[in-house]
């Protein structure tokens, strides 16, 4: 038999705030989480700024840090958001003995995660001291040398992108289906989706499932920037996020972690639970077609959302609020609109659609569940996160990105779009839930 | 599996034992290690200067015409993935996009890929060239790098090392359209692919998957970790062929290695529509997770390996008894190979005796996240010509070990086959292959 699926906590740490709360009062506000670099000195950076989580101590979240003291950023930014989810969700976090009635063999976890920060100084200063100029390559006995003693095997460890999961098992003992996925910016929902999967096909009976990443290195900000894909607004970070403006130029590289826990609505009720909204449906696709663009005729975000719509059993005209991909490049927002249009034909111009990566950035493998989490508080507040920054539209671009302002909207149903590099699309929509019991 | 039935149809691999699926199961049942001497790079300053190597190759014969300039976007893990995706869709009989100037008859949107990949370390000589360019007085000046040494490295740089480019450029080869995942479960990540993708076919979301991993261990960074871990075997170094050795009491840690595997996965009624070679069904499949607060190592008593067993087990509606052959991780660790071989023991329960336990490890070594897919092949070849080959270095059983570990190898009806992982971090999964 099949199960639905609904979402029963959720749990954020993103550059506009620690808590769902904070994260919603931030948009609703038109907050800005982006500012200069602090993580490292990017003074000499094409881009001198990022969206970064500030002020962020795990203690605040769990009683017991030890088992994550050495947790990496991406580790800790996890624990922290699924202690909230959990919390939420009535789950038991940090012991032997939970008494939330789930069985710890059918809760599992799922994380689209990335990989963990380096340690840069040794990282550097190793190749550094074993460059050979003459032969153009490194001393590897004089690189090992150094490396050993300066890189520790729990920092190394902790860069594996399988060491957010192994927090949030510890954490809350799931001894269930494991999974971590990096399909680049498409990862948490995927990851989502996948474990929405497994709760429907009784695999499992509850999931903490979302996403956790921080790029805000000095590799990760070489890489975007060497693809020419971050903004270089230096001189305005704040406003550099600007989703579907004509003078966008790049994303904002933002970090942080968003989790959601998943169950069937039987086990929501047997457990007295509050359900917040239903996942309805998931679709993902493969562009097959370059390695660094998108599809030219956005054939795969048109397959993924088209499968979403399928898998959700519901007509296009049922959606109300598209969180888009909406990344602030110049091919994403023109391929998505495109998509948009592909999919919804004139309807598209009637369903509003916004990005709220213009004020918390792109948290890259987090930042999918993130945004599914904005749809879900659109849904219970009835009211759309706007994008931000759009004073300068896009000629091309003429759909309803709802510019500026957030705007209050009968929202019953939404979808949220991820597509990663490489071609990974993945698209879930949800539902207002009539599945708690009346008050 | 819980909805439509799952069969494997084809199956390529690359690794230390050869280029092919064929060479590795002849390398497996000859009792060939592929460990030797490190050859990719100069790793004489190393504690631990052995591995898994496989033979060279020319990637741009393994790649259409169309997808040569590609290459040079390619790491060696995609190099890996490439060439044992091509020989599978072969084995399966599918005509793929890569097949130039034949009409293809796979059905690109019904299609997903999925794999297990690793925490790919960049190519450091690369990288150090650029470092070069940021030298002030010697060191690693960062203001100088920001300014002129990253404009040194080319521009898709990131891209050669992203975990999702193995499935992105065989999905861009063969044209695959339906869903694309890459699972970084650490040492698990082929297993834990190889389930999703079935579960995918299963409910109905594709009809055909590529599944499976690739990964190489065998760079400077690679090679280091595990040192720093305590992973690797530092003691040797002069004896490659016997220095990779599972469930032994004289194993001195893992020897890391390359390679890549994938299957193909097909819905059971397709297959037999098109008349393919059905080679194994799956059966079952099951993950768990350790607790340990040491993400080092499994907890000792091995549980999170008896619960995915056992969840495999629930899944293909088997018990024990029904199971005839185990390929276990069995890395060369000492504790982590006495908590597997309890996990094991713990699921098996009296039929541990019985069932012959057959770790390819001492052959291969250990090729992180596509350790499992070559493992799956080796149970698929079992399964199919009913033998398997010995445990190579393994002479006396380590302490908690109370397995039956195949010392001369085994022949007879192998009609289930139990193949099962775990990782640094706790992730554990199994896999039940059986004859269709």
């Amino acid at each position: 038999m099949k199960h639905r699926v609904v979402i029963t906590g959720m749990g954020i740490v993103c550059p506009i705030g620690h808590s769902v709360e904070q994260m919603w009062e931030g948009l609703m506000a038109g907050a800005s989480g982006v500012g200069p670099t602090t993580l490292f000195d990017a003074s000499t950076f094409p881009t001198m700024f990022g969206a970064e989580v500030k002020d962020y101590n795990i203690s605040g979240f769990v009683k017991n840090i030890e088992p994550h003291i050495q947790g990496g950023r991406g580790s800790l930014f996890a624990v922290g958001a699924a202690a909230q989810a959990c919390r939420q969700a009535r789950i038991d976090i940090e012991t032997d003995s939970p008494a939330d009635g789930i069985d710890r063999r059918k809760m599992g976890v799922y994380l689209g995660a990335g990989e963990g920060s380096v340690n840069n100084d040794a990282f550097f200063s190793a190749l550094a001291d074993s460059w050979q100029a003459d032969k153009q390559c490194p001393d590897w006995s004089k690189w090992v040398e150094t490396a050993s003693v300066r890189m520790d095997a729990a920092g190394e460890l902790e860069q594996e992108p399988s060491m957010p999961a192994a927090h949030l098992a510890v954490l809350t003992g799931a001894r269930g289906v494991s999974r971590s996925c990096l399909t680049a910016c498409a990862a948490s929902t995927q990851a989502v989706g996948e474990a929405a999967m497994l709760i429907r096909s009784g695999k499992a009976d509850v999931m903490i499932a979302g996403g956790a990443h921080s790029m805000i290195h000095p590799l990760g900000v070489t890489g975007f920037s060497r693809l020419t894909a971050l903004s270089k607004r230096n001189d305005s970070p704040q406003t550099a996020s600007r989703p579907f403006s004509a003078p966008r130029d790049g994303f904002v590289l933002g970090e942080g972690a968003a989790i959601v826990i998943l169950e069937s609505p039987e086990s929501a009720k047997r457990r007295g639970v509050k359900i917040l909204a239903e996942v309805l449906g998931f679709g993902s696709s493969s562009d097959a077609f370059r390695i660094t663009d998108m599809h030219d005729q956005a054939r795969g975000a048109v397959q993924s959302m088209e499968l979403a719509i399928k898998d959700a059993g519901i007509t296009r005209d049922q959606i109300d609020y598209i969180s888009t991909h909406g990344t602030s490049t110049a091919e994403n927002d023109s391929i998505e609109t495109m998509a948009i249009k592909k999919v919804f034909g004139k309807l598209a111009y009637k369903i509003p659609c916004s990005s709220p990566k213009s004020q918390f950035g792109h948290l890259i493998g987090a930042t999918g569940c993130a945004e599914l989490i904005t749809c879900v508080m659109a849904i219970l507040e009835q009211t759309l996160p706007a994008t931000m920054n759009l004073n300068d539209p896009d000629p091309e671009l003429d759909l309803d990105y709802v510019p500026n302002k957030p705007r209050k909207a009968r929202v019953r149903t939404a979808m949220s779009e991820s597509f990663g590099f490489g071609g990974q699309n993945n698209v879930l929509i949800i539902r207002a839930t009539e599945l708690n019991p009346k008050s | 599996m819980v909805g439509r039935r799952v069969v494997v149809t084809g199956a390529g691999a690359i690794s230390p034992l050869g280029v092919g699926a064929g060479p590795l199961w002849d390398g497996l049942m000859e009792g060939r290690c592929g460990i030797g001497p490190i050859r990719n790079f100069d790793a004489r300053g190393f504690a631990c200067r052995i591995a898994g190597q496989t033979p060279q190759y020319n990637i741009r014969d393994y790649v259409p015409k169309s997808h040569r300039k590609a290459t040079k976007l390619m790491c060696r893990d995609i190099e890996l993935a490439v060439i044992a995706s091509k020989e599978a869709f072969a084995s399966a009989g599918w005509i793929t996009k890569a097949d130039e100037g034949q009409k293809a008859t796979l059905v690109s949107e019904r299609t997903a890929v999925n794999f297990g990949a690793g925490f790919i370390s960049c190519d450091l000589t690369e990288i150090a060239q650029s470092v070069g360019h940021s030298l002030t007085d010697g060191r690693f000046d960062i203001h100088k790098w920001g300014k002129e040494g990253m404009e040194t490295l080319t521009p898709l740089w990131l891209l050669k090392y992203l975990p999702n480019m193995l499935p992105c450029h065989v999905a861009i080869i063969h044209d695959i359209q339906g869903p694309s995942n890459t699972i970084t479960s650490g040492e698990v990540g082929s297993y834990l692919a190889f389930t999703e993708a079935a579960e995918m076919i299963s409910r109905g979301d594709a009809d055909t998957a590529l599944a499976g991993g690739g990964d190489s261990r065998v760079n400077p960074l690679a090679i280091l970790r595990p040192i720093l871990m305590g992973r690797a075997n530092c003691q040797s170094n002069d004896n490659p062929a016997n220095a990779c050795r599972p469930f032994d009491k004289n194993a001195r840690g893992s020897v890391f290695s390359e390679g890549a595997g994938v299957l193909i996965l097909e819905e059971l009624e397709q297959a037999r529509r098109r008349g393919a070679k059905t080679l194994a069904e799956v059966a079952g499949c099951g993950s768990s997770h350790s607790l340990n607060r040491d993400y080092f190592h499994l907890e000792p008593d091995g549980l999170a390996v008896r619960y995915a067993i056992e969840s495999a087990l629930e899944e293909a509606g088997m018990s024990a008894a029904d199971v005839d052959l185990v390929i276990p991780c069995g890395s060369g660790i000492l504790p982590d190979d006495a908590a597997e071989a309890r996990g094991i023991e713990a699921a098996l329960g009296k039929e541990t005796r019985r069932i012959p336990v057959w770790p390819i490890k001492g052959m291969v070594g250990h090729c992180g996240a596509a350790g499992g897919s070559l493992e799956l092949i080796a149970a698929l070849y079992a399964i199919r010509n009913g033998r398997c080959g010995r445990a190579v270095n393994f002479q006396e059983p380590a302490q908690g070990c109370g397995l039956n570990i195949v010392k001369d190898g085994f022949e007879g009806k192998i009609d289930a086959a139990l193949c099962c992982g775990y990782s640094f971090g706790g992730q554990t999964a199994a896999v039940i292959l059986k004859r269709e």
